[in-house]
C-alpha cells in the first residue's frame, strides 16, 4: 500500500516539477505510437476498405490472415524487425536498429493488421443497400467508396483507438528494437520494466500512472470525437 | 416521339433462375407506368435493371434512345438522369439535410443551389423544417418521404418507385401518392411504380404492366386493364370494395347505385345504367352508433372478420354486401369491436370512385 502511495506522490511530483527525463520519455512514447498509428491508418484504412468492398478470389483467406495478424505477439514482431534491421539483416545498411524509427516500424507492423481488420469488418457491415443507394443517386465508384467510409466512420475511429492503445502499451517490440537507451529510445513501457528491475518501484508506479493517464486522455478525446460523429 | 425507356427482350437470371424473361416495354415521357404482379414476379428486378444497377443477362434497355449497354462512364451519366426509391427506405447515418443534399453534392452543386433545392424537395414531401433531424431517428413513413425527396432533388427525368408505400400508415401513403402525382403533373417526370396495391396502380398510373413469373402477362391502358381484370390480375390484386350496379340520377344531381341485396350507395356521378365503383377502405368511417355527418352514405353491418395489419386493423363487414374497412389499432381497442359487433359505416359520396 505504501509503495502505491509513494508512487502516486512521486508521479504527481514528477509531473508538476516538469521532470525533463519523464517528459522526454512521455513525448517519445507519444511520438512513436502516434506516428505508427498515423501511418498505420494511412495504409490500413484504404487497404481495409478495398478488401471490404471488393469481391475477389482468395478474399476469405486474406481476411483470415489479417485477423490472425491482429493478435501478433509484440515480442515476435520485435524479433522479426530486429533480424531485418540488424547489421547482418537485409535492411542493416540503414542502421536503424536502436532508433525511434525502428520502434515506429515495429509498432506499425502491429498496428496495420488491427486497423485493416477492423476497417474490413466495419466496411463489410455497411449494408449493400447503402452502396446501391449511393450508386442509384448517381455516385461514381469513388464517391460510393467515400460514402461507405463515412458510414463506417465510427468503426474506423474504433480501429484507431484500439491500435493506439495496443501500440502505446506494448513493451516487447520496442524493448528489442529500441534497446531502452536512456535519452534516446526509452519509452514509458520500457522505462517501467527497467525501473521495476532496479527496484525503483516508486518511479515505476509513477511512470505507469502517467501511461494510464495518457491512454485515458487519448481515448477520451477519440471517444468524444466518436460521439460527436454519431450526431453529425 | 421517342420513348424514354424501351426494353427489348429484357431478361435477367440469378444463378440459373429466371427473374425476368423477354420483357418488351416502352414508356413515353410523362407517362406513369405501374408494374404490378405478385411477389417474386420480377417487379424489383425490372426496376433495378432500369436503374442500371444490374446488367441484363440478355436483351436491351434503351434510355432516351441510347443503348445502356455502354461504358461505365456513359452508364453513370444515364443513371444520373434517373431517380429510384427502394421499398425499404435506406438513408445515410446523417441529418435529413445531408441526406437530401447528397445527390447534389456528388454533382458538385454550389451551397446556395443545394440549400434552395433541398428546401424545395423537403417542402414537396411535407417535411420542411426537419433539415437538422438525424435520419436514423425517423419513422418508416418519414424516412420514405425523405428518400423520395432525395430521389427527386436533382429532378430526374425518370423516377422509379419500388413499392414505395408498402407497410406505411395511411397518412404517409397519401402524402407519398400525392407527391408522385404532383411531380408527374407539374414537372412531367416519367414514373415507373412497382406495386401490388391495385388501387394505387389505378389511381396513379396511365398504363399498367402485369408481370407473371418474370414475363409480361399484359400491358395496356390502366382503365382498360382494371375494367376487365384478367383472372390472373384478380387472383393476386384483390381490389377491395368494388361493386357493380345500376345507377340512376337523383334530383340533386348525384347518382344512386343499387349494388344488390338492397344496398344503395350515393356517388358523385351523372352516369346512369351499369356502373362499377369502389370505396377505399381507409375512406370509410366506422362508428358503433349512427352518426350525424356530411357523409351521404351510412350502412349498418356486422363484423365478420378481423385482420391485424401491423399498424391497422382491417375489418370485413357484412352489410348484405361485404365491405372492407381499415381502422387504427387504437380506435379498434377504444371502440371494443368484436366479431359479430354491429357497426355503422359512413362515407362521403365523393369517396365513391367510379371505374
Amino acid at each position: 500500500m505504501n509503495l502505491i502511495l509513494e508512487g502516486l506522490v512521486k508521479a504527481f511530483w514528477l509531473i508538476v516539477s516538469l521532470d525533463r527525463e519523464v517528459y522526454e520519455i512521455m513525448f517519445l512514447s507519444l511520438r512513436v505510437s502516434g506516428i505508427a498509428v498515423l501511418i498505420g491508418a494511412l495504409l490500413g484504412v484504404p487497404s481495409g476498405a478495398t478488401v471490404g468492398l471488393k469481391e475477389f478470389f482468395g478474399k476469405r483467406f486474406l481476411v483470415s490472415i489479417v485477423n490472425t495478424l491482429m493478435g501478433l505477439p509484440p515480442v515476435v514482431v520485435g524479433l522479426l524487425v530486429y533480424l531485418v534491421l540488424s547489421t547482418s539483416g537485409p535492411l542493416g545498411v540503414f542502421q536503424l536498429l536502436y532508433t525511434p524509427e525502428a520502434m515506429i516500424i515495429a509498432q506499425l507492423i502491429m498496428v496495420i493488421p488491427i486497423v485493416m481488420g477492423v476497417t474490413i469488418s466495419t466496411v463489410s457491415s455497411v449494408s449493400k443497400a447503402i452502396k446501391e443507394k449511393a450508386l442509384s443517386l448517381g455516385a461514381t465508384n469513388w464517391q460510393m467508396t467515400l460514402r461507405v467510409l463515412r458510414e463506417a466512420r465510427l468503426g474506423i475511429l474504433t480501429a484507431l483507438i484500439v491500435s493506439f492503445g495496443a501500440a502505446i502499451s506494448e513493451v516487447g517490440a520496442v524493448m528489442i528494437v529500441g534497446g531502452n537507451i536512456r535519452w534516446a529510445t526509452r519509452v514509458l513501457t520500457t522505462a517501467i520494466v527497467f525501473e521495476t528491475e532496479l527496484g525503483e518501484f516508486g518511479l515505476a508506479i509513477a511512470l505507469g500512472l502517467i501511461l494510464l493517464l495518457l491512454a485515458f486522455i487519448i481515448n477520451w478525446v477519440l471517444t468524444y470525437l466518436q460521439w460527436s460523429g454519431l450526431r453529425r | 416521339m421517342r420513348p424514354l425507356i424501351e426494353t427489348r427482350n429484357l431478361s435477367k437470371s440469378y444463378n440459373g433462375t429466371d427473374a425476368l424473361k423477354n420483357v418488351n416495354v416502352k414508356v413515353d415521357r410523362g407517362e406513369v407506368l405501374a408494374v404490378v404482379g405478385p411477389s417474386g414476379s420480377g417487379k424489383t428486378t425490372f426496376l433495378r435493371l432500369t436503374n442500371l444497377l444490374e446488367i441484363p443477362t440478355a436483351g436491351y434497355i434503351f434510355f432516351d434512345g441510347k443503348d445502356t449497354a455502354c461504358p461505365d462512364a456513359d452508364r453513370l451519366a444515364l443513371r444520373r438522369r434517373i431517380g429510384m426509391v427502394f421499398q425499404q427506405a435506406v438513408l445515410f447515418n446523417e441529418t435529413v439535410y445531408n441526406n437530401v443534399a447528397y445527390p447534389l453534392k456528388i454533382r458538385d452543386y454550389s451551397k446556395e443551389t443545394k440549400d434552395l433545392k433541398v428546401r424545395d424537395a423537403l417542402k414537396l414531401v411535407g417535411f420542411s423544417g426537419f433539415e437538422k433531424k438525424q435520419a436514423t431517428s425517423l419513422s418508416g413513413g418519414e424516412a420514405q418521404r425523405v428518400a423520395l425527396a432525395q430521389a427527386m432533388v436533382y429532378e430526374p427525368e425518370l423516377l422509379l418507385l419500388d413499392e414505395p408505400t408498402v407497410n406505411l400508415d395511411p397518412k404517409n401513403v397519401s402524402i407519398i401518392e400525392s407527391v408522385i402525382s404532383k411531380v408527374n403533373h407539374e414537372r412531367g417526370t416519367t414514373i415507373i411504380i412497382a406495386t401490388h396495391n391495385m388501387l394505387q396502380a389505378e389511381q396513379l398510373a396511365t398504363r399498367v404492366a402485369v408481370l407473371r413469373d418474370g414475363e409480361l402477362a399484359e400491358i395496356g391502358d390502366s382503365k382498360e386493364i382494371f375494367k376487365k381484370p384478367s383472372d390472373f390480375l384478380a387472383s393476386f390484386g384483390r381490389v377491395l370494395n368494388v361493386f357493380t350496379g345500376q345507377s340512376r340520377l337523383t334530383e340533386e344531381g348525384t347518382g344512386i347505385i343499387d349494388i344488390g341485396q338492397g344496398v344503395k350507395i350515393e356517388a358523385l356521378t351523372t352516369k346512369t345504367g351499369s356502373i362499377t365503383v369502389f370505396i377505399r377502405p381507409e375512406e370509410i368511417i366506422v362508428s358503433k352508433s349512427p352518426i350525424v355527418s356530411s357523409a351521404r352514405n351510412m350502412l349498418r353491418g356486422k363484423v365478420e372478420e378481423i385482420l391485424d395489419l401491423d399498424q391497422l386493423v382491417q375489418l370485413r363487414v357484412d352489410v348484405a354486401r361485404q365491405f372492407t374497412v381499415n381502422i387504427t389499432k387504437r380506435s379498434f381497442q377504444e371502440m371494443k369491436i368484436n366479431l359479430g359487433s354491429n357497426i355503422y359505416l359512413s362515407f362521403k359520396a365523393s369517396s365513391v370512385h367510379i371505374l
